[in-house]
């Protein structure tokens, strides 16, 4: 199974409020990994994001799911600032795991 | 209380301007300036008005002799929060400002309609608009999230022509940063919670490496970083204590070194500033000198990913040697 998060239609095309990103990870991307299903955030009209909407919303499912957030967590069109500021989250995530 | 606006109101003099500022009898606020010419940024301007909102319109005043550059603090809308009556007649929409007036930000969603409505009014391009985003996005979402604030995140910005800058003053009539760090991380001073926020890692919601599901201790990290990038100031004051961080000189070749431990930064400090219950942070950045936004963030990603490994092998235990 793969569930789709069509990011722009929840927050708009800059992510930066946190109470959004809570809410998604909240209902839907614990709940779908739980499941061990595959999570597509589709960052697809976003322009940017700040590190403490990512940070909300991905550092939860890593720290609880990690190999299993790892795996089945995929960004979509996310441009490359988005790109940086997740792979950010996820290096200092990783740290804390001390799973680097 | 009173507030002074002098000729000089830019983040160089920022420490002086609050050494100046007089913050006994809570209950009034007057503020005056300069009577020939009056500069202020906007961080000079929040302060003023979170003041002006938390003593209330009946009990703040403009007073003595505004010059006729006093015109910026009526269009900035700092007027409508006292009741001195502006002496000043314009049309309102003349085109040449390219400024954020004094806002009030109470709910994300408010936040989120400020960032989205704000951007047109500074005429920015795409790439520096996302510069300008980040920064109020993180700093707004600090007050809303930390600084316990009831009368929410006054903002307000100006970007100046000649310069290519952005100028962005936040300001807030919460707990200040003392106490925001005191459950986890125990400053025993003013200038010491600033410090502590400024450091990678550092939240005051928790301890644990990696922050909370909600927050991480990087925000005010990464503004710092990009403003030293962009070769300007940064400034906080909260309680007895302000930090400014200088411009990194123009004439030196190279991007500048970002540093996690704020004191290893070019800086002034002072811990004897009247005392401010909240949090104001100032920050100016040089549009020209911003390099593209994905590279600054992966530079300021790896200091911070550095500063994360150092603090954890700071903790490792040791092999004990006879």
């Amino acid at each position: 199974m793969k569930k789709v998060i069509k990011m722009r239609e929840l927050i708009g095309d800059f992510a930066e409020n946190k109470d959004k990103a809570k809410k998604i990870r909240i209902e839907q991307i614990m709940p779908a990994l739980s499941r061990e299903e595959e999570v597509s955030l589709d960052f697809n009209g976003v322009d940017g994001a700040t590190q403490s909407f990512i940070h909300a919303l991905i550092s939860q499912p890593i720290r609880e799911f990690g190999n299993l957030a790892f795996d089945n967590l995929v960004y979509k069109n996310a441009n490359d600032d988005i790109r940086e500021i997740i792979s950010i989250v996820y290096r200092y995530m990783q740290e804390s795991l001390d799973r680097a | 209380m009173n507030i002074y606006f002098s000729n000089q109101g830019n983040l160089r003099n920022f420490q002086s301007f609050v050494e100046k500022l007089d913050l006994t009898n809570p209950s009034r606020l007057e503020i005056t300036t300069h009577d020939r010419w009056v500069t202020v940024h906007p961080a000079h301007l929040v302060l003023a008005a979170a003041l002006a909102i938390e003593v209330g319109r009946e009990n703040t005043e403009i007073v003595g002799k505004i010059p006729d550059s006093g015109r910026y603090l009526d269009r900035m809308g700092l007027y409508k929060l006292t009741k001195t009556k502006s002496p000043f007649n314009y049309h309102k929409k003349e085109p040449a400002g390219r400024f954020v007036p004094i806002s009030v930000i109470h709910t994300a969603d408010d936040q989120s309609k400020f960032i989205t409505d704000m951007i047109p009014l500074l005429h920015l391009s795409e790439e520096n608009a996302k510069v300008v985003k980040y920064i109020i996005g993180e700093l707004v979402r600090n007050v809303l999230e930390h600084s316990l604030a009831q009368d929410g995140a006054i903002v307000a910005a100006q970007y100046f022509k000649k310069t290519n800058r952005v100028s962005i003053g936040i300001c807030d009539t919460g707990i200040g940063l003392w106490k925001s760090l005191q459950t986890y991380w125990h400053p025993k001073t003013d200038i010491e919670a600033i410090k502590l926020a400024l450091t990678p890692g550092v939240t005051g919601t928790t301890r644990h490496e990696g922050g909370t599901s909600e927050n991480a201790g990087a925000g005010l990290f990464f503004i710092k970083s990009i403003v030293k990038t962009t070769r300007n100031y940064f400034a906080i004051y909260s309680g007895n204590a302000e930090y400014t961080l200088l411009k990194y000189r123009s004439d030196t070749k190279g991007t500048p070194k970002l540093n996690a431990d704020p004191n290893r930064d070019k800086h002034n400090e002072t811990n004897n500033a009247p005392s401010f219950d909240g949090t104001l942070v100032a920050v100016d950045i040089t549009l020209d000198e911003t390099p593209e936004f994905t590279e600054l963030l992966s530079n300021i990603g790896k200091v911070y990913d550095e500063a994360i490994r150092e603090r954890k092998r700071n903790k490792y235990r040791m092999p004990r040697f006879e």
